[in-house]
């Protein structure tokens, strides 16, 4: 029951006396309550526990984490003398 | 799959090795609270792959697996009545009671359903007027706003043929018996991502500043995980306890604050027994009395049950972080998913269930 993973709303609609949604799980569609999240709209993404969105998955963030751990380790890749030959480089890219 | 498959990529995920690896230099005993990062874990081998300096300690977060045998004999007193129609989430029905479980009663005519949706409970209720419904409301703080909603829709739409049988725990609660225990060797946290999108990340706070223990949210695929894990290490070798946050795309700190103000209509703060540990203070929620009117245990009369745990079973060392399932003589051999003595050993999300699933081969060479 506690295995929350991502879905993407198909369709917004409003029944059983609240929103509900369509929301796609990798090519399986299940009925999800959106009394929790108003403000989705079709096309983002949500975490779906016992049928109810409870949060929305913000792409942004996802990137930077995963720009975050790309750069782990990569100072270290290039041994002291490049890194330091990299930084002029690196800002001259930034102006 | 978009948000699943990136957070998979095992170039990404060696460079988070390499710089735990790097950060360590003392031995450090990391919780993950959660039965689901447990299961990402022993899955993905990443207690494996990890420096042998770091430990991964798995915790009590398995709702199936802490709920009080006496809650589950409630529940199947309650579902062999022949008015009511017992509905329940999926993983509760293995779960062995004194005397048999929920698929022995439906085996013996009881009308029990599995619902994906605590919603298809309303929907019942609705349909068969003549009929008791009663929804199995356990889980965490991920489940509860569900649950909620339940009792809200059952109480605005004046269903009278409409209950839960309530056993609802709360992560911050449990992780303090966990720190606060005097064998503890849980030197930080993974703090559960999917609860902090409900709840925030605030509550967090006064136990980093108590015990000075680092607390990470995190979340549920193997770089969120593996991520987690650097980020308490990094606090740990720095000497430095805080909150972070290591699941963004997923939890703000203020929370889902339309589903706070539900559970806040609904229920309110109790003391909760856990299966295995024992009453942990202000570790659960039951409804308020303005919704207990909905309570099953009342309706139904079954509030005196009361029975002790099976002895043979360790489920509480394993939920406590003092013993790994394997080490549990029963592993494998009187306990396994078909005949479990305990509850770890029957939710998708526990820790004995993990091991049995991924790693009993290995453990059954080493053993041998």
């Amino acid at each position: 029951m506690c295995l929350g993973i991502p879905g993407r709303i198909m369709e917004i609609r409003h029944e059983r006396h609240t929103t509900m949604a369509t929301v796609d799980f990798g090519g399986v569609t299940k009925d999800v309550c959106l009394a929790y999240l108003p403000d989705v709209e079709v096309g983002e993404y949500t975490i779906v526990h016992a049928g109810f969105a409870i949060t929305r998955l913000d792409e942004e963030s996802a990137l930077q984490t995963l720009a975050m751990i790309g750069e782990l380790g990569i100072i270290e890749e290039l041994g002291p003398t490049e890194a330091v030959e990299a930084e002029p480089a690196s800002e001259e890219a930034g102006q | 799959m978009k948000y699943l498959d990136e957070f998979h990529d095992p170039d990404l995920a060696r460079r988070l090795f390499d710089e735990i690896a790097e950060a360590v230099t003392k031995p450090w005993a990391i919780m993950e609270v959660c039965g689901g990062q447990t299961h990402a874990i022993i899955r993905n081998g990443i207690d494996q792959l990890l420096p042998d300096l770091v430990e991964l300690i798995h915790g009590p977060g398995c709702p199936v697996c802490v709920t009080p045998l006496e809650v589950i004999d409630k529940a199947l007193a309650i579902a062999a009545r022949p008015e009511v129609i017992f509905c329940s989430f999926g993983d509760m029905l293995r779960v062995p009671g004194s005397n048999g479980d929920l698929f022995t009663v439906k085996a013996a005519g009881g009308d029990v359903r599995v619902v994906y949706s605590p919603l298809d409970a309303v929907e019942i209720a609705e349909s068969e007027p003549d009929k008791q419904v009663v929804f199995f409301g356990v889980g965490f703080e991920t489940t509860a706003p569900a649950n909620a909603m339940m009792v809200f829709q059952a109480k605005q739409r004046g269903l009278t043929n409409l209950s839960m049988l309530v056993s609802h725990v709360l992560v911050p609660p449990a992780i303090e018996a966990v720190v606060a225990y005097p064998d503890s060797r849980v030197d930080a946290f993974l703090a559960a991502g999917h609860v902090c999108a409900v709840m925030g990340t605030a509550q967090y706070e006064p136990l980093v500043a108590q015990y000075q223990v680092p607390i990470v949210v995190t979340g549920f695929e193997p770089l969120d995980v593996l991520d987690g894990i650097r980020r308490c290490v990094l606090q740990l070798e720095c000497g430095r306890a805080e909150v972070e946050n290591a699941y963004p795309r997923a939890v703000r700190a203020a929370g889902n604050e339309a589903a706070q103000a539900m559970l806040a209509e609904v229920f309110e703060v109790c003391d909760r027994q856990w299966r295995g540990i024992g009453e942990i203070p202000t570790s659960g929620w039951r409804l308020s009395p303005a919704y207990a009117e909905f309570d099953a245990e009342t309706r139904f009369d079954v509030g005196d049950i009361e029975v002790d745990e099976p002895e043979a079973c360790r489920a509480g060392e394993v939920l406590q972080g003092l013993i790994k399932p394997d080490e549990c003589e029963q592993f494998g051999a009187g306990c396994t998913p078909r005949t479990p003595l305990g509850a770890t050993m029957v939710s998708s999300e526990g820790a004995c269930s993990a091991y049995f699933q991924y790693r009993r081969l290995a453990t059954a060479a080493t053993n041998g």
